[in-house]
């Protein structure tokens, strides 16, 4: 029944022009996404172990610390509420401080992970599929923690629902010219579709981890020493089941499914691509559309997002360092994989670097004293201390990675990579600050300084941050398993290593 | 090569289909392909994660999803559009920056994001739909090596609903493609009904 619709999908079923028999292409190979030939069930048990062996102590340390951490943004919270947005050190002129530079900080940290998992999935880079699901929940978080600023800086937060375009009894309508609220349909979009992307993506994984539910819960209560102990392992098998077996959706691996949902999965890479430029090219308008020297240029939003990016990938990397050791994945997070991200934080730090150059040479080129005096002010002012900073920790330290030795070195690597996220902080605060403290009265000049709450508030989001992200590690598969097992070589259905006949077909 | 699947007379269920097991993707590849070439249309193969040119070789066309997508994301542009008109335009016209009440340019941001927004909840609700899920129950679940189809292994299942299905003829038939083993599956929620 060999039709020619057949011979469309496997070549040995149509006719075969005679050559092919005799050219055999050249064996090109590539570097393992896998390395050491992992099986199928290697990979499985690899991160399906994470989730349903024991937290090591290092989590509960870690776990503890980040709640207490967490506990300084939530007290710092309930103090302004009580207080007033004035404990933060918001004054004339400066009323954009902490609170704008740590959502715009956060909302481009969540970028990465929108990056890998959408634009690299669209550009067919299979080394993603490693890092895709950490660096989307990162985002998730990320996108959580940035939330919290503004959310709180409209000063009566139990108003703040007056952002969306919801009846009030004023009878107003929130004024969609401002990029401000333009902001609050894209960061509210970004967050859901992240989640939905992020979702959709686990789904298989969580099926797998549902079906290995009860042998797991075998083992551990054959090890159970006490009575309390394998009541408490029951009661959590069946926390389990319930919690694995609702969110897996009852998925089946049936390959009719499957068609549906890598469609699924195209088209929303194909939606966030979009909708993760938007973002921040909006965040970006919040400055730019606002008539302030250092803010009004047209360069911010490609700038905006290759910064995004750029720190997206330094706190990819500042996390799955660590975790690829603790948890011994160096086989499915390579170095190959750590390759690819310090070039990428390359190329996007070397962008923000010329965009930099380019704000500069604008500033000039535009003959317009006040902007002229802005630039000028930003490198030589009162907060040069600031954008030296910024310049050493985002355009010199990536420099690094040109060598592939410095790559290798993963010591050095994590340290970059903290780098660029202090780097990339002080980026926000240098556009944020220099600009409004230095405006066009010297006669309203200030030097803003943040003040306790702000430090305090700020520092616990990475409480936040770790305290949610600790408990993903836990709960949820930390990589995409699925999708690394589609990418291994035995997925090929047309490799067939015994007999070597390679029929050369993709 | 012979198992049922649970511990009741196997006479007085109802049969759901038979299932072959394999262990390696070209082994699955091959088998849909053969499977496909016999004639059989109510069948499926499971695998644990989505196998390139399977789709192919089982003869599945083209997705629906997109259908969804394209409606949610033109719902969402309209609905972006027509919040920033009823609003600004209609319900409560207020003079801002002596700009026109109602331009298509200042809220495509708006109309953009919710294109994009409910695009999305179209992908996720399109791929729900098409596959019938969530379904927390299906027969395949009583296979007793079920787990490994969500961690290494790969099956083929006609359903005893097909056409073609006869329970020795299939048997013999899947038996041909090399599986691991051939076992009978049965639709134990049926029986309970």
């Amino acid at each position: 029944m060999n039709t020619t619709k057949d011979s469309q999908y496997h070549p040995d079923g149509g006719a075969r022009p005679a050559v092919l028999e005799e050219v055999r292409p050249a064996n090109m190979p590539r570097r393992p996404i896998v390395e050491n030939q992992r099986t199928f069930t290697w990979i499985t048990q690899k991160v399906c172990g994470i989730v349903e062996g024991r937290a090591p102590l290092w989590w509960w340390v870690a776990f503890v610390i980040s709640s207490m951490v967490a506990s300084f943004t939530v007290m710092g919270l309930v103090y302004l509420t009580a207080t007033g947005v004035g404990v933060w050190g918001l004054s004339h002129p400066v009323f954009w401080g902490w609170a704008i530079i740590n959502f715009v900080f956060w909302i481009g940290i969540g970028h990465a992970g929108t990056l890998i998992s959408a634009i690299l999935c669209l550009l067919k880079q299979k080394w993603r599929t490693s890092i895709n699901r950490a660096a989307e929940a990162m985002t998730i978080f990320a996108v959580m923690c940035a939330g919290i600023f503004p959310l709180f800086h409209v000063g009566r937060v139990w108003f703040a629902w007056w952002l969306f375009p919801l009846p009030t009894s004023n009878a107003i309508w929130p004024n969609f010219r401002s990029p401000l609220e333009w902001d609050v349909f894209a960061v509210s979009t970004y967050g859901t579709v992240s989640a939905l992307f992020w979702y959709m993506g686990m789904i298989p994984d969580l099926a797998t981890l549902r079906d290995r539910v009860r042998s797991v819960y075998e083992k551990r209560l054959e090890q159970a020493k006490s009575g309390f102990q394998r009541t408490f392992e029951t009661a959590y098998y069946q926390f389990r089941k319930y919690f694995y077996g609702i969110l897996a959706m009852g998925w089946r691996g049936s390959n009719r499914h499957w068609s549906n949902y890598e469609m699924a999965y195209l088209l929303l890479a194909g939606l966030s691509t979009p909708l993760v430029l938007s973002v921040h090219t909006i965040v970006s308008f919040d400055f730019a559309v606002a008539n302030l020297p250092g803010w009004h240029t047209t360069i911010f939003p490609p700038y905006f997002v290759a910064g995004a990016i750029f720190s997206g990938f330094g706190m990819v990397l500042t996390l799955m360092l660590p975790l690829r050791s603790l948890f011994g994945l160096q086989d499915l997070i390579t170095q190959y994989h750590i390759d690819c991200m310090c070039k990428i934080c390359l190329a996007t730090g070397s962008m923000v670097g010329y965009a930099y150059a380019m704000e500069f040479f604008i500033a000039w080129y535009g003959a317009n004293p006040y902007e002229g005096f802005a630039f000028v002010n930003r490198a030589f002012g009162q907060y040069a201390w600031a954008y030296w900073i910024m310049i050493t920790c985002n355009v010199i330290s990536p420099q690094f990675f040109w060598f592939a030795a410095a790559r290798r070195n993963l010591i050095l690597v994590w340290i970059l990579s903290i780098f660029i996220n202090v780097g990339m902080w002080f980026e926000r605060f240098v556009i944020t600050v220099s600009s409004l403290a230095n405006d066009f009265l010297p006669a309203n000049w200030n030097y803003y300084s943040p003040t306790i709450i702000d430090i305090f508030t700020f520092a616990g989001t990475f409480g936040i941050f770790g305290f949610f992200f600790l408990l993903f590690i836990r709960f949820l598969p930390l990589l995409a398993f699925a999708e690394i097992k589609a990418v291994t070589p035995q997925a090929d259905p047309h490799h067939h290593p015994e007999n070597g006949n390679d029929d050369g077909h993709k | 090569m012979d198992t049922s699947n649970t511990a009741s007379s196997p006479a007085a269920r109802k049969p759901y289909g038979m299932l072959a097991l394999f262990d390696s993707a070209p082994g699955i590849y091959e088998a849909a392909r053969t499977v496909r070439e016999a004639g059989y249309s109510r069948w499926d193969a499971l695998t644990p994660f989505p196998v390139h040119g399977l789709d192919g070789a089982m003869g599945l066309g083209r997705s629906k999803v997109p259908v969804f997508v394209f409606i949610g994301g033109v719902i969402g542009f309209f609905v972006g559009m027509w919040l920033a008109w009823w609003m600004g335009y209609y319900n409560y016209p207020l003079i801002v920056g002596g700009k026109p009440y109602f331009s298509p340019i200042f809220p495509f941001p708006v109309a953009y994001e919710l294109t994009i927004l409910l695009a999305a909840f179209g992908a996720l609700g399109g791929m729900f739909v098409c596959n019938r899920l969530p379904m927390h129950n299906h027969p395949v679940f009583n296979y007793e090596k079920f787990r490994h189809l969500t961690d290494d292994m790969f099956a083929v299942v006609i359903e005893a609903e097909d056409p073609l299905y006869d329970a020795e003829g299939t048997r013999t038939f899947l038996e041909e493609l090399g599986p691991v083993e051939v076992t009978a599956l049965y639709d134990d929620e049926e029986d309970d009904a």
